[in-house]
């Protein structure tokens, strides 16, 4: 059996898959790849099914060695001399050093097989608040050793498998992220939202699995009536009391009282996901209708590359 | 009763009802969307007076042409026209032991004197209403519960704690809630209790969910260790 083996964990490494969506009505957040995109990128590129566990590695990437000759794709934040549009060939006991990243804030591991942990809650995900899920519930560490999975038949092909290099958003520093503004929008006022529409936020280092802090022009509501807790999806912006805006991620709560300017699309979670600390971001809005629409079309673009790597055998 | 987009991949719905009938309007609600799930759908999540319905919409794409919110919301809208309220089970009652105070109670002393009371007396009188739960969610199986009698309310801490030991009983405004997890946390802790409720191999992992009643009972410190840790079983690692 195949075994990957943790020589530097990194700053911080867990395992995770697409998350656990149908268990929020009793607290607990989908959680699961911040950057989902990078990550079913990743799981196709090495044989995979597009939510097999894999590894989240955040600003600063393991050293991880197999007991086995490995296939491994590298997908995300920029690593130098990991190639992002193909898998490589791992020989068994050679180390591969994923370290600093030249853009982008998180890096996604998928080895052929996948990474296999018990399942919690229906996911491999690892959630840490609750110390459950992935590895043991929690970031890895040095000497860690997690067993793989038998990879698919198919992964003879490897060899042959990419991605286009424009197949899938690019991460810099700065990211424009599209909005659908929500039922609060309103009550912030013209001026609020023209503040908003037109700040460059800088990302907080206080980001994290649960939201992505920025730092920018304070805004509030002109109404200020007080709001009970209601359900939030992943990618709400939230405004807290000092103004300054968070965008939920992954592991945030399922329920919140904040007012909320509205909430960045699917479509553009991943480049949210992929902002370091001093990042800048700015928002536009989007309808709701356009927000789908890119969202289907983005389906579109995996079912083509799923029959398109499935023909790519020689 | 209003269906508004929650992002793309949620929506919203609200309840017109005074506060004390909401919970089981909503359990009504989610009865009858579960019974005839429409395929793409994911969870159902309330919280209070509304209801978030998270879908797929590559998914409910695929199945039905248009708009996936509209097709949602069509769904949602026939399925909860369709709700009975009687069909939302009767609500269950928890009697749930707690020790009040002492190490497991560090604020209790402050919010006892600032309520003018006795830490006897504000306890007995939190012990001695029923409550109920508004809303499951801060962590896995969190409940806020309300019916807190209002002279026992306490403002959440300016400085929240780094952290708050699972099963403690809380006090934050108006509410009064139990970590269901040791996490950081700033409301008022009184007391705690040996009862999970949380667990993730359960099924269903959480305890509790809106509308049930809950009722504490006080017990003594010393009984801690040797009490029940409820219907969710023992936490394998030590509530630290």
């Amino acid at each position: 059996m195949n075994v990957l083996r943790v020589h530097h964990p990194g700053l911080l490494t867990t395992v995770q898959d697409l998350g656990r969506p149908f268990v929020r009505r009793y607290g607990v957040p989908t959680g699961g790849a911040m950057d989902k995109f990078a990550l079913r990128v990743a799981n196709l590129l090495v044989g995979n099914d597009e939510g097999a566990a894999g590894l989240e590695c955040a600003l600063l990437g393991p050293d991880i060695s197999f007991a086995q000759d490995t296939w491994v794709a590298v997908t995300g934040a920029l690593v130098p001399g990991a190639p992002r549009v193909r898998p490589k060939k791992i020989p068994a006991g050679e180390v591969l050093s994923i370290r600093s990243f030249l853009a982008g804030c998180r890096v996604y591991v998928a080895v052929a097989g996948g990474i296999m942990v018990p399942p919690v809650l229906g996911s491999g995900s690892t959630y840490t608040r609750g110390r459950f899920g992935g590895f043991k519930g929690r970031t890895l560490r040095a000497r860690d050793e997690l067993p793989l999975g038998p990879a698919m038949a198919n992964v003879k092909d490897a060899e042959h498998w990419y991605i286009d290099e424009d197949f899938g958003p690019h991460y810099s520093g700065h990211a424009d992220a599209r909005f659908v503004p929500g039922p609060q929008w309103g009550s912030f006022g013209e001026h609020a939202q023209a503040r908003f529409l037109n700040t460059t936020y800088r990302v907080s280092p206080q980001s994290d699995r649960m939201g992505v802090r920025l730092h920018g022009a304070a805004i509030e509501r002109s109404d200020k009536t007080e709001l009970t807790s209601e359900p939030v999806a992943e990618g709400a912006i939230q405004v807290p009391p000092d103004g300054q805006s968070i965008v939920l991620a992954a592991d945030c709560q399922t329920i919140g009282g904040y007012p909320q300017v509205g909430h960045v699309i699917t479509v553009d979670l991943p480049v949210i996901a992929q902002l370091r600390p001093g990042d800048t971001v700015r928002f536009r809005e989007c309808t709701l209708d356009d927000a789908h629409g890119l969202l289907l079309r983005r389906e579109a673009a995996f079912a083509k590359l799923r029959a398109g790597l499935a023909t790519k055998t020689k | 009763m209003t269906i508004v987009p929650l992002g793309d991949s949620a929506v919203l719905a609200r309840v017109v009802a005074p506060p004390e009938e909401a919970a089981r309007v909503l359990r009504s609600w989610i009865h009858a969307l579960d019974a005839q799930r429409l395929p793409g759908v994911l969870d159902l999540v309330p919280s209070y007076a509304t209801l978030a319905i998270f879908y797929d919409p590559a998914y409910v794409a695929r199945e039905r042409p248009g708009s996936p919110f509209e097709t949602v919301r069509h769904w949602a809208e026939e399925r909860i026209r369709a709700a009975v309220r009687s069909d939302a089970q009767e609500p269950r009652t928890f009697m749930i032991p707690v020790c009040y105070g002492g190490e497991f109670g560090p604020d209790l002393p402050e919010l006892a004197q600032r309520a003018g009371l006795a830490e006897d007396e504000f306890t007995a009188r939190h012990a001695g209403v029923d409550y109920e739960v508004r809303a499951v969610g801060f962590t896995p199986g969190f409940p806020y519960l309300a019916g807190l009698p209002p002279e026992l309310g306490a403002p959440r801490r300016a400085t929240p704690r780094v952290s708050v030991p699972a099963g403690s009983v809380a006090i934050g405004g108006a509410q009064s809630g139990i970590y269901s997890l040791t996490t950081p946390g700033g409301w008022n802790v009184i007391g705690r209790t040996p009862w999970r409720l949380f667990a993730p191999e359960a099924h269903p992992p959480a305890l509790l969910r809106i509308g049930d009643r809950v009722r504490f009972q006080p017990m003594p410190a010393e009984a801690f260790a040797s009490l029940e840790a409820g219907p969710l079983g023992r936490n394998p690692e030590p509530l630290a």
